[in-house]
């Protein structure tokens, strides 16, 4: 066993993190509070760094990485809360691509490693608790392809992609595993409408609605009716990604805090001096480390295969849920009022923490999976 | 960053599986299921140390030239988890995991080579006498005294807390030698026989109505300064080099998850109106929350000791493996008392003592469910508190 990082991987938090530090003007990005087209000359960076090619194997252009190089990058990322459609571009689009055969990787993969494709996958659907088999929207068979009626939410890129995979049911009925399939769509395609707006955190969605939308069959992605394996194992490795953020972005949340209350003076001192405030502060790095043992361990896992790797995962997304959220809030309590501004970096990491939590299933749905795992 | 498991570690798993399937008689295995606190039963627990001494097993973490078994970082926690896993009583750790290490450091050739062989085979009982009834978290505000008169000290005051006191021979204790000055800086570390005359020994019983703990009186007891452990008012470097080990020279991790293991499989006898306890969604929610933390805990524990095999200093973070551990232990304890509900009432001391004859009048595990919740209220206590252990956090890791 062993938890210390090769050279390669170092060199790439070294990067990201003199990326994040010197080429990357966070603060600017965060006080514009116009919902901006996606920063191109970001991406382009992200593409000439690498990154964009980091988890894609070597013969389909890429760097051969796994969970553990996204855990480095998305740590380092989540730190610097750097606002950019990694996830759902890279790791759920980037990730169905890799499943759904050689064909599709040939087509589309070169492009999205080079910066020119962005991507979305339209999963959650408004009134539905989340969960992939309880997808309702349909694609019914007709002549040639597929007609697609329905409506998505919160399509994560939804206003900045080039094209979106969407979650249709060909089959069954809601909370059935099987009947479940993917489909490539372009946002120009007849019927197809993208309503964009921002999330909480700074970055942004779209709502898709779906009126009559005819595709052909080859916009099937994958194997009709079985797009639940391959989707739940890219979803493992998105909310990998996303733990890795959040706890990138928790560790700064700490030492944010610390470093106020060594600052901030009240009652003639210092307010780190006081006991009360003290014992928070330990809870709050511990549970930190907790959450850190937990990605280690999940990310790990996922990067083995052993069999109890979606166990581990579903434990990291509950206890970010509850420990996670947690320290967030911990984070602007102790820094008061001013915890409270737009101005402080403090409520904007809180916000993404808030996001990371509601995304692909909450602290009590992966709570009960664990115990059903 | 990889979680494979040496090929030598795997086979030597096997190993100790079958060692402890040959040597735990079955009345090593009945004190283990008694068991209710860190401390076994005294005597099965010695019994198991010399088989495990004749072994050589009895201190893996010693070097080997004191009669440690030089196993890397991961047999020693391949043989704690298997411990666990049998269910064998824990040693009693006040000479194996907290005398024995501060006499390799600190001791002279001449303890080394009396004290360490009679601690590896259990022919001493070691007790710790360190809080005092006005000196507890603030451990070095201690009274007891220690007069040098020629080549003794004359020892008067009294030490609280004092576990297993009344089956120990020996005692490691601070005592004060110097009155004036920082109160860390006036503190010695001595040994002493517990059959020295005018020491006193009055076991305390405790919520589960064993006397565990004890108060021990000194009345003008000469220890021969030989017995000094390190130099004359420099005890504390000593004592803190002890404390290290008493926070955090465990896993709680292992244990946790047979408790839990254990508990599911109670819950899967209590019947409800619709199936088991179980099956109940707020119960596997309680569960679940309790497994989760130990996962994460039990992987902190490995990055401590992928750290220590490294030679790093884990330092503080054996507060945090103290207090998450510990806490933990307090929330499994209380979800096995709620499993079993008013069940968990039935109070029988007489048929938890090992080889007691009295027939539980119930399952057996009704009967240790509520002493081992009440002696597990003392865990986030002893060994300095879990506030102290927060403060620790915040001044040695967050510089607060």
């Amino acid at each position: 066993m062993n938890f210390s990082l090769t050279e390669e991987q170092q060199m790439l938090a070294d990067s990201v993190r003199r990326w994040v530090r010197d080429g990357h003007d966070g603060e600017a990005r965060r006080r514009d509070k116009t919902r901006r087209p996606l920063d191109a000359a970001l991406w382009r960076q992200f593409a000439e760094l690498g990154w964009l090619a980091l988890p894609f194997a070597e013969d389909d252009g890429g760097l051969g990485g796994g969970p553990v190089e996204t855990l480095v990058l998305m740590e380092e990322l989540g730190r610097g809360l750097v606002v950019a459609p990694y996830v759902p571009t890279v790791v759920l689009g980037g990730g169905l691509l890799r499943r759904a055969g050689p064909a599709w990787r040939e087509r589309h993969l070169p492009a999205l490693i080079e910066g020119r494709l962005q991507l979305a996958l339209a999963l959650d659907e408004y009134e539905r608790v989340f969960a992939p088999e309880n997808t309702a929207l349909t694609a019914t068979a007709e002549q040639g392809g597929y007609r697609l009626d329905g409506r998505k939410a919160l399509v994560l890129n939804g206003d900045q992609a080039d094209a979106l995979l969407v979650l249709a049911r060909t089959g069954g009925v809601p909370g059935d595993e099987h009947g479940l399939s993917l489909f490539w769509l372009t946002p120009d395609q007849d019927g197809v409408s993208l309503a964009p707006h921002r999330t909480v955190d700074g970055h942004t969605a779209a709502k898709l609605t779906l009126e009559r939308v005819h595709l052909p069959a080859e916009a099937l992605v994958g194997e009709p009716g079985g797009a639940l394996a391959p989707l739940r194992a890219t979803l493992d490795e998105a909310l990998l990604a996303l733990g890795a953020e959040a706890v990138g972005a928790l560790s700064v949340l700490l030492d944010d805090t610390v470093e106020y209350a060594k600052t901030r003076r009240q009652f003639g001192v210092p307010i780190g001096d006081f006991q009360a405030l003290q014992h928070r502060m330990a809870d709050m790095f511990m549970a930190l480390e907790q959450l850190r043992s937990l990605l280690l361990a999940a990310t790990l896992k996922v990067a083995e295969g052993h069999a109890d790797a979606r166990r581990a995962v579903h434990a990291l997304k509950a206890r970010l849920g509850l420990d996670g959220r947690h320290l967030a809030q911990e984070a602007i309590q102790l820094h008061g009022g001013m915890g409270m501004t737009d101005e402080l970096a403090v409520g904007h990491y809180f916000k993404r923490l808030t996001a990371i939590n509601g995304l692909f299933g909450g602290a009590d749905a992966h709570l009960a999976a664990f115990a059903d795992a | 960053m990889d979680l494979t498991i040496p090929d030598h570690e795997q086979s030597f798993r096997e190993e100790v599986r079958d060692f402890l399937a040959r040597a735990m008689t079955p009345e090593i295995r009945e004190a283990g299921r008694l068991t209710t606190s860190v401390f076994a039963p005294v005597k099965q627990a010695m019994d198991w140390q010399r088989i495990l001494h004749e072994q050589g097993w009895a201190a893996p973490h010693w070097p080997r030239e004191y009669g440690g078994t030089g196993w890397s970082v991961g047999q020693r926690t391949v043989f704690a988890e298997e411990l666990v896993r049998a269910g064998a009583p824990p040693l009693i750790p006040m000479g194996l995991q907290m005398c024995g290490p501060c006499l390799i450091g600190y001791g002279t050739e001449e303890q080394k080579a009396h004290y360490l062989p009679r601690i590896l085979s259990g022919e001493d009982i070691w007790c710790q006498g360190y809080s005092e009834p006005g000196a507890g978290s603030d451990l070095a505000s201690l009274k007891t005294f220690a007069e040098s008169d020629g080549d003794h000290y004359v020892i008067n005051g009294t030490k609280i807390w004092t576990t297993y006191a009344h089956h120990a021979n020996r005692m490691f204790l601070l005592v004060r030698t110097r009155r004036d000055g920082k109160p860390q800086a006036g503190i010695t570390f001595l040994l002493l026989d517990m059959a020295t005359p005018g020491i006193t020994v009055e076991p305390i019983v405790g919520l589960d109505e064993v006397p565990e703990q004890c108060q021990v009186f000194f009345d003008n007891v000469r220890v021969p300064k030989a017995n000094r452990v390190g130099e004359e008012n420099d005890g504390w470097t000593v004592a803190k080099y002890l404390l290290t080990f008493e926070r955090g020279g465990q896993d709680y991790a292992p244990g946790l998850g047979v408790q839990l293991e254990q508990l599911k499989a109670r819950a899967r006898r209590q019947a409800t109106a619709t199936g088991s306890l179980a099956d109940d969604p707020l119960w596997r929610r309680q569960v679940a929350d309790c497994e989760t933390r130990v996962l994460a805990l039990s992987f902190t524990e490995q990055r401590i000791k992928s750290a220590l095999s490294a030679g790093k200093d884990p330092g503080a973070l054996s507060s945090m493996t103290k207090i998450l551990g510990t806490e933990l232990q307090q929330r499994v304890t209380e979800l096995a008392v709620d499993t079993l509900g008013a069940q968990a009432l039935l109070w029988q001391p007489g048929a938890l003592v090992p080889g007691g004859g009295e027939a539980p009048l119930g399952p057996e595990y009704a009967l240790t469910t509520m002493a081992s919740y009440l002696n597990a209220r003392a865990c986030s206590i002893y060994g300095g508190s879990n506030e102290v252990q927060r403060g620790i956090i915040a001044k040695a890791v967050l510089g607060l």
